[in-house]
């Protein structure tokens, strides 16, 4: 893993891009993870009835990948302290989401650090948010 | 439609304490599920040797925590008085599903093994009615607290959920899809579309002159011949040519449609449809397969496919 320390992030930095395949198994597997047993995550034939076109990843999941997908470029040092998205179209299986992520702002007054992510589908984008990390200092580590 | 406008500042889930304690086993059963690798999670001198008491907790997983569990959610009890009294509400008005558009978590620690997670729900407001491209439905936006074993906040959530009546499937979906068009089978080609609803591929061959011929015609562009038999085609051939169709559309066919000319190894070319590859992803003289399209009980038809190296 990386360990990234504040001061060697700049702002407009992008984040590797992080291609997810969106498999039926993951989409379930997460749902349970997160303790959602709503039928829309993991029963084609209900999900279909309620509107939709097949199963759809939760949004916990959504959730924990994007806190996943930060982390990962940041390191183990890193504390997570916000995560704000937005929901557009459904992850179903059978698509890829990529997420993609740029560095939009600093602060130096507790060295956080904010992302500006978007996980992008097959049919556009499926999340789009903000994560704010704080970093630890060179000094520190 | 004041009823949904008096929810506005209420309490609709007390006080709840999560099932279990923070934990191991769930947190390893989510960090495998979401491909997480992050050692703090699992290891507690990898977490030590990143600043931390022992292993947290992913942030994202703070909401899992609180999660009822699957008895609780088939059968819709425990969700709190308010909370039902608001569902029954929106069920009432047809709003029969559910899906979440927003979370925004601040968190103010993270979680470490043992803490318990408790959380409040008070609802911030209800939209009038408003039309999605899921259906007519309204977004129910909520503040979840979470609080610990000592009633200190470790998170704050703003969280949205649409609640929709699911829109009747649309007049061009339910109706039964077109047929593809019809062939042209006339006496000199039928032998072509008989072979293919039987899924062979064949090639007209002259019998002067041995010479292999396509499209079906009564005489050899060769020799002359009228005589004729038919070989059957390995299925192996290349992309010779190819477009991609987007507009206009017809119901019969899957958009984009990409229309290829292939060459088979036996030397004529045919006019068909690739499948199993993205448009961007054809090139020309890239190895192709054939596989069959039953696009009707009456019409079977060649298509191709990319080689599979193996």
């Amino acid at each position: 893993m990386n360990r990234r320390t504040y001061e060697e992030v700049a702002v407009g930095e992008e984040l590797p891009a992080l291609p997810i395949p969106l498999t039926r198994t993951l989409i379930v597997a997460t749902a349970i993870a997160s303790r959602d047993y709503q039928d829309v995550h993991h029963d084609p034939g209900l999900a279909v009835e309620r509107g939709s076109k097949d199963i759809f990843m939760n949004i916990l999941t959504t959730n924990g990948l994007v806190d996943r997908y930060v982390t990962e470029w940041a390191g183990p040092a890193a504390v997570v302290k916000a995560i704000r998205i937005r929901l557009g179209v459904p992850n179903h299986p059978g698509d890829t989401m990529t997420l993609t992520g740029t560095v939009t702002a600093k602060h130096d007054e507790d060295r956080r650090v904010e992302i500006a992510v978007r996980g992008e589908n097959g049919l556009g984008a499926h999340v789009t948010g903000t994560v704010v990390v704080r970093l630890p200092s060179k000094v520190a580590t | 439609m004041t009823a949904y406008e008096d929810f506005a500042g209420r309490e609709i889930v007390p006080l709840r304490e999560g099932p279990d304690p923070v934990n191991v086993p769930m947190i390893r059963h989510w960090a495998e599920a979401m491909g997480d690798r992050n050692p703090v999670h699992l290891d507690d001198d990898a977490a030590r040797a990143a600043g931390r008491p022992g292993i947290v907790a992913p942030a994202s997983m703070t909401q899992a925590w609180t999660m009822r569990g699957y008895a609780a959610s088939i059968t819709g009890s425990g969700a709190g008085p308010g909370a039902e009294e608001l569902n029954a509400l929106l069920e009432k008005d047809g709003y029969t599903s559910v899906v979440a558009t927003d979370s925004e978590f601040e968190f103010h620690r993270e979680l470490v093994v043992g803490d318990r997670v408790n959380v409040r729900e008070v609802v911030e407001s209800i939209s009038p009615e408003k039309s999605t491209a899921l259906g007519v439905g309204r977004f129910v936006t909520t503040v979840r607290t979470y609080t610990d074993q000592d009633g200190e906040v470790v998170a704050v959530q703003r969280w949205r959920l649409l609640r929709f009546r699911p829109k009747a499937p649309s007049p061009e979906k339910r109706a039964p899809k077109a047929l593809r068009p019809r062939p042209a089978v006339n006496r000199d080609n039928a032998f072509w579309f008989e072979a293919a609803r039987e899924h062979r591929l064949v090639v007209q061959r002259c019998s002067g002159c041995g010479t292999l011929r396509h499209p079906p015609g009564p005489c050899c562009p060769h020799c002359g011949s009228f005589e004729w038999d038919v070989a059957e085609a390995s299925g192996r051939g290349q992309v010779y040519s190819f477009v991609v169709a987007h507009h206009p559309r017809h119901p019969a066919f899957e958009y984009p449609l990409i229309v290829a000319v292939v060459e088979l190894d036996e030397g004529t070319r045919l006019i068909t449809n690739l499948v199993g590859v993205e448009p961007g992803e054809v090139e020309i003289g890239m190895p192709v397969v054939l596989d069959w399209l039953d696009a009707d009980p009456d019409l079977s038809l060649p298509v191709f496919r990319p080689q599979e190296n193996d």
